[in-house]
């Protein structure tokens, strides 16, 4: 990997494809998005790179009351990834709209908040504050954070639990809403039907696989909490794998993620069935990889001769 | 910090107002030029940047980038142990310990290492000079390396603690005595006073001569080393280590104790007072 200063996209004498895509009211100059807990709240990532230029960034997980997150060591570096226990440490809903939310205002793109919860009491209040915010044009329904005790994941594991808080939330959230599912399940594809069926405008898949990493030599977990979330391109085949079954199994939007590292990876979603993509683990070695990916997926189709990303979207030649 | 350093700053900055902290961050192609074995586990890396430096404040730190070692995926920490503006070089000290930092020590003159930098908080300077005492421990010492250089060139009056298992592992003590006063302790007696830093004298009976201290090194050290400076009430800072995924505050991975909750010791840290940390002391 070679990079240096403060990234911008290249500017190049073919015409440029046309990247666009649309994950329901949301337009998206280009198709690639910034993982939720990855890209903090974009202004960290404001001295290497424009964000504006982004398809568009989903901010930390929020939810409505503080959390301190997990107790440490919260991470392992594993076999091409990683895995975090973090626990959705953040500062809370209101903190979030009165002292973060107007800074990101800058940007002149899509700006998503994950919204998380315990119960889907909480899920309600945290939407609801968020459906307030002008410029935040969607949000991504977490229903699948490995790494709460309560809530989390385990909203994201059953029919019943999916239906519940998705159409729950649906009910005070009138925007754009992303619901992202757990790979920690047997048939992916009922879940995202559960989800489609409760409102969900668009299905982000996949977050971290829980796993587990341990210390031969002190006969410990590496993790404080024991297991945690596998991110990285370890991840990438089940990921694509998932999107694939999801979009033969839903008619919604599909935003993949998992394991995408650069512009090939990225293509692979698309022709999985994806409309979009979010780039996650990646921003940490190289925080200007999404300009990259875009640079590439234009590159992508100008050799291919496709002359719209939408010509890409869920063509596997089978 | 010089006014010439501040100007180049200002001049070189974006659009932002920056604070004594707040220089931009960086990703760029280093050069190594220099690979300096310093015994069997250390290497000292002088490495060259290609933009003109921007101040580089003591305790800060780069995240490097592991090429071709096929096991290692995140960058790895070190602090930036010293810098030289007139070179437009910075230097980092590598211990050898896994195969990210194997693979680092042994990177060729010649070649590049991708550098994030410079990261993270630093050491408080006094506006007058003042008796400080630095404390280090094992490859600790690097974050106190450019400490020493800075507050030797306010003409503070320094006296400089570094310990080790054995003499071999005592490094770039020439260094430290170009700024202050050396002081060493060695576990098995090879150099210096026998035994850990907190049998040295200088820390068990004669603290209360020092307006301030700063400690880098194993974590068991600096808890002992605060225990004392609290006992005497003598300001103490220390700089803490923790396994990273980003480096400049994303992740949330890197978080340690403190009374206002969670803190990242990426940018939160590495520098702490120890009155902010719930260490039990």
């Amino acid at each position: 990997m070679r990079l240096h200063g403060r990234a911008s996209i290249q500017h190049k004498s073919i015409k440029m494809a046309d990247l666009s895509t649309t994950i329901h009211k949301l337009e998206l100059k280009n198709p690639v998005l910034t993982a939720s807990g990855t890209f903090g709240y974009g202004l960290e990532y404001d001295d290497f790179l424009d964000v504006s230029l982004l398809g568009g960034i989903v901010v930390k997980g929020t939810t409505i009351h503080p959390r301190q997150g997990n107790a440490y060591p919260r991470m392992a570096e594993t076999a091409s990834g990683m895995l975090n226990s973090v626990g959705l440490q953040n500062r809370g809903a209101r903190y979030f709209a009165t002292d973060i939310y107007p800074k990101l205002t800058k940007y002149n793109t899509n700006v998503l908040v994950n919204v998380s919860g315990s119960t889907i009491e909480e899920y309600i209040a945290c939407a609801e504050i968020i459906n307030e915010l002008d410029h935040i044009g969607g949000i991504e329904l977490n229903i699948s954070c490995p790494n709460v005790k309560e809530g989390g994941m385990s909203f994201g594991t059953s029919c019943v639990s999916v239906e519940n808080v998705v159409s729950a939330v649906r009910k005070v959230y009138h925007k754009t809403m992303i619901v992202k599912l757990t790979p920690n399940v047997t048939d992916i594809g009922e879940l995202a039907r559960a989800a489609e069926y409760s409102g969900a405008n668009s299905l982000s898949l996949i977050n971290t696989l829980l796993g587990m990493a341990i210390n031969a030599q002190t006969r410990k977990p590496v993790l404080a909490t024991i297991t945690g979330g596998l991110s990285g391109p370890a991840i990438k085949p089940i990921a694509l794998r998932m999107v694939w079954e999801v979009s033969k199994a839903v008619k919604v939007p599909l935003v993949g993620m998992g394991g995408i590292m650069n512009a090939t990876d990225a293509i692979e979603f698309f022709l999985a069935g994806a409309s979009a993509i979010q780039v996650g683990t990646a921003n940490y070695i190289d925080p200007t990889i999404t300009l990259k990916i875009i640079d590439g997926i234009d590159s992508y189709l100008n050799y291919h001769k496709f002359n719209k990303l939408s010509d890409i979207i869920g063509c596997l030649q089978l | 910090m010089s006014a010439k350093r501040v100007e180049r700053t200002a001049l070189n900055g974006h659009q932002k107002m920056f604070k004594f902290h707040a220089v931009r961050k960086t990703v760029q192609n280093l050069k190594v030029i220099e690979n300096r074995q310093l015994n069997d586990d250390h290497h000292l890396l002088q490495l060259e940047v290609p933009d003109p430096l921007e101040t580089i404040n003591p305790g800060q730190f780069a995240n490097l980038l592991v090429d071709h070692s096929p096991g290692v995926f995140l960058r790895r920490p070190f602090s930036i142990c010293s810098v030289d503006y007139s070179k437009n070089t910075i230097s980092v000290l590598i211990k050898k310990i896994g195969e990210g930092t194997r693979a680092l020590a042994q990177t060729p003159v010649n070649s590049y290492i991708n550098g994030m930098f410079p990261l993270g908080n630093s050491f408080t300077i006094p506006s007058e000079p003042e008796k400080i005492l630095l404390v280090g421990g094992g490859s600790g010492v690097a974050s106190l390396m450019n400490l020493a250089q800075e507050l030797g060139r306010n003409l503070n009056d320094v006296s400089i603690l570094t310990g080790a298992r054995s003499s071999a592992d005592l490094v770039e003590l020439e260094h430290f005595s170009q700024y202050g006063t050396v002081y060493t302790t060695t576990e098995d007696g090879t150099q210096g006073k026998k035994g850990y830093v907190t049998d040295h004298p200088i820390l068990r009976d004669q603290l209360s001569q020092f307006k301030r201290i700063y400690s880098c090194g194993p974590e068991p050290m600096m808890r002992a080393v605060s225990a004392k400076a609290k006992s005497q009430s003598v300001f103490c800072e220390v700089s803490l280590e923790n396994t990273m995924a980003c480096g400049f505050g994303v992740c949330l991975c890197c978080v340690t104790e403190t009374i206002e909750g969670h803190k990242c010791v990426c940018t939160d840290g590495p520098v702490f007072n120890i009155n902010q940390l719930k260490w039990q002391i």
